[in-house]
């Protein structure tokens, strides 16, 4: 997750933020045939509403301030508790009502009430890579079978990334060892993301789905230092040294 | 204090068994008293390789189950007074054994013994899971080729997610010990070198164990082969391997038979 903090020198208070999970529901109207809708989903598959965080998206809909203070407390009578609301006037918002939020990239998943619930809980919205502010620093080797999976930014390992061991970032991937495994840069759908490593002998390199095999790599880059980006549809690799 | 020490591998039919028994003598004759377990059940094999097969009456899962007290079911070694063994069930399965079980019989085992010495079966499943689950110290075995060094690396990464001391945030100590190792065939690109394996593995060495007959013929004759004979090339690597593991500083070499047979050639000559 993000997170950004502002501490200046004498004060003993930080600023930090930092994004969280949700779950996003959207009413849509005729509202009362909406809320007998969700009930009768928390009936069969009360794990996805009850727990998790909730927000409300209203853009489908035109509510009052307190038509929206109904609705929440109608869902919480349900045990569904809304932690924020999107897409609502600021003029219908206000205390009394959860707070207004604003998400990074519009509605990643909500949940269609028109389809039978999935087994599991809707994958919250994943936030917009932020290009510079996330990185992950691993400072030992990653394993084989271990799988180090980081949508937010760059991964940086300090050591050797081992066969069988997988690296997916949303954004660049910088191994100071040997790279062995199978590394996906850009997964997020970053084209700009690179992949940099101390010396080369990877299974697999990819960056935003387009990828090499060990195989495809030309020989002459094997056990040397290299970076790979991608240039038009094809991941190009070459030498740093 | 105990030292709870897991031999395990990932990969099967490396040497954990041999290595387990051999170790476990060696300590035993510098004088430390150890007991080995073998967390192999439903395939047991570390009594066979001690020659103890007939001796079992109890074992590791009765114990934990209660039907027996441990006492009971430690088999001590006849030649060795200092080494006891805990067979495995062989008519069981890794089911049997329950994390509690486990827990309450090292515990024990801890209070008993300097060393205590878990075999692990091949795999990374609850058997081999429950056999790293207390251990202070991990010994890895491996053969150079690149399979074994492979699955090696898995389980390193497990000992580092799945034990206690990992999900205390606390280390697991881990030691490779390189086993099957055949100098002539590495020197000629048959095999990884040591070198290739320590650089893959990024983990300290314990020792460099030869590829020898004499293993496979102390482990036919049910004696580890520390005991069966102490100056063979693999016995004298376990003996230093055994030290190093006492925290003992001991320059790393590949001990050879070469030297003994030549040391019986002469001592035939001169006799």
């Amino acid at each position: 997750m993000a997170v950004t903090s502002a501490a200046q020198a004498g004060q003993s208070t930080r600023f930090v933020c930092r994004s969280y999970m949700a779950m996003v529901l959207t009413p849509k109207p005729p509202i009362v045939e909406w809320v007998a809708e969700i009930e009768q989903k928390i009936k069969s598959a009360a794990h996805l509403f009850i727990g998790p965080p909730v927000v409300l998206d209203l853009a489908a809909v035109k509510l009052s301030q307190s038509a929206i203070a109904h609705l929440v407390a109608q869902l919480e009578e349900r045990g569904v508790r809304v932690m924020g609301l999107e897409n609502a006037d600021a003029a219908s918002t206000g205390t009394g009502v959860p707070p207004l939020v604003r998400s990074s990239r519009g509605i990643g998943a909500s949940v269609d009430l028109a389809q039978s619930p999935s087994p599991s809980p809707a994958p919250a919205p994943a936030p917009e890579p932020r290009r510079g502010v996330a990185t992950l620093l691993v400072d030992k080797p990653v394993r084989s079978g271990q799988t180090i999976f980081f949508p937010d930014g760059d991964v940086t390992v300090l050591g050797s990334v081992g066969s069988g061991a997988e690296l997916i970032a949303g954004g660049s991937i910088h191994v100071y060892g040997t790279l062995r495994g199978r590394v996906m840069a850009g997964s997020n759908g970053n084209t700009r993301a690179r992949i940099f490593c101390s010396k080369a002998e990877a299974e697999l390199l990819a960056i935003d789905g387009h990828y090499l095999t060990a195989d495809m790599m030309d020989k002459g880059l094997r056990d040397r230092a290299v970076q790979a980006w991608l240039d038009g549809n094809a991941v190009r690799v070459a030498a740093l040294d | 204090m105990a030292k709870v020490v897991v031999v395990t591998s990932g990969k099967g039919g490396v040497g954990k068994t041999t290595s387990t028994a051999a170790l476990g003598a060696a300590l035993a004759q510098i004088g430390q008293n150890v007991v080995i377990v073998d967390f192999d059940v439903g395939l047991r094999n570390l009594d066979l390789v001690m020659g103890a097969e007939r001796r079992v009456v109890y074992d590791f899962i009765n114990v934990t189950q209660g039907i027996a007290k441990l006492p009971q079911a430690l088999i001590r070694d006849k030649r060795l007074d200092r080494l006891a063994l805990l067979a495995a069930s062989q008519t069981r399965d890794k089911d049997a054994l329950t994390e509690e079980g486990v827990q309450r019989v090292i515990g024990s085992l801890r209070q008993m013994f300097d060393w205590v010495i878990c075999d692990s079966p091949a795999g990374i499943e609850r058997g081999a899971t429950l056999a790293m689950r207390y251990a202070d110290t991990a010994i890895i075995v491996t053969n150079p080729e690149v399979s074994s060094v492979r699955d090696s690396d898995r389980i390193i990464g497990i000992l580092d997610a799945k034990t206690l001391k990992a999900e205390r945030g606390e280390r697991v100590d881990k030691h490779l010990l390189i086993t099957r190792y055949d100098q002539a065939r590495a020197a000629r690109g048959e095999m990884l070198n040591i070198d290739d394996v320590l650089e893959i593995l990024s983990t300290p060495l314990l020792g460099i164990v030869p590829d020898s007959e004499e293993v496979l013929r102390a482990s036919n004759l049910g004696s580890p082969v520390t005991l069966n004979n102490p100056n063979s090339g693999p016995a004298r690597a376990y003996f230093d391997a055994a030290r190093r593991l006492m925290g003992e500083d001991i320059e790393m070499t590949i001990p050879t038979d070469k030297q003994g047979l030549f040391g019986k050639l002469f001592g035939r000559r001169a006799a």
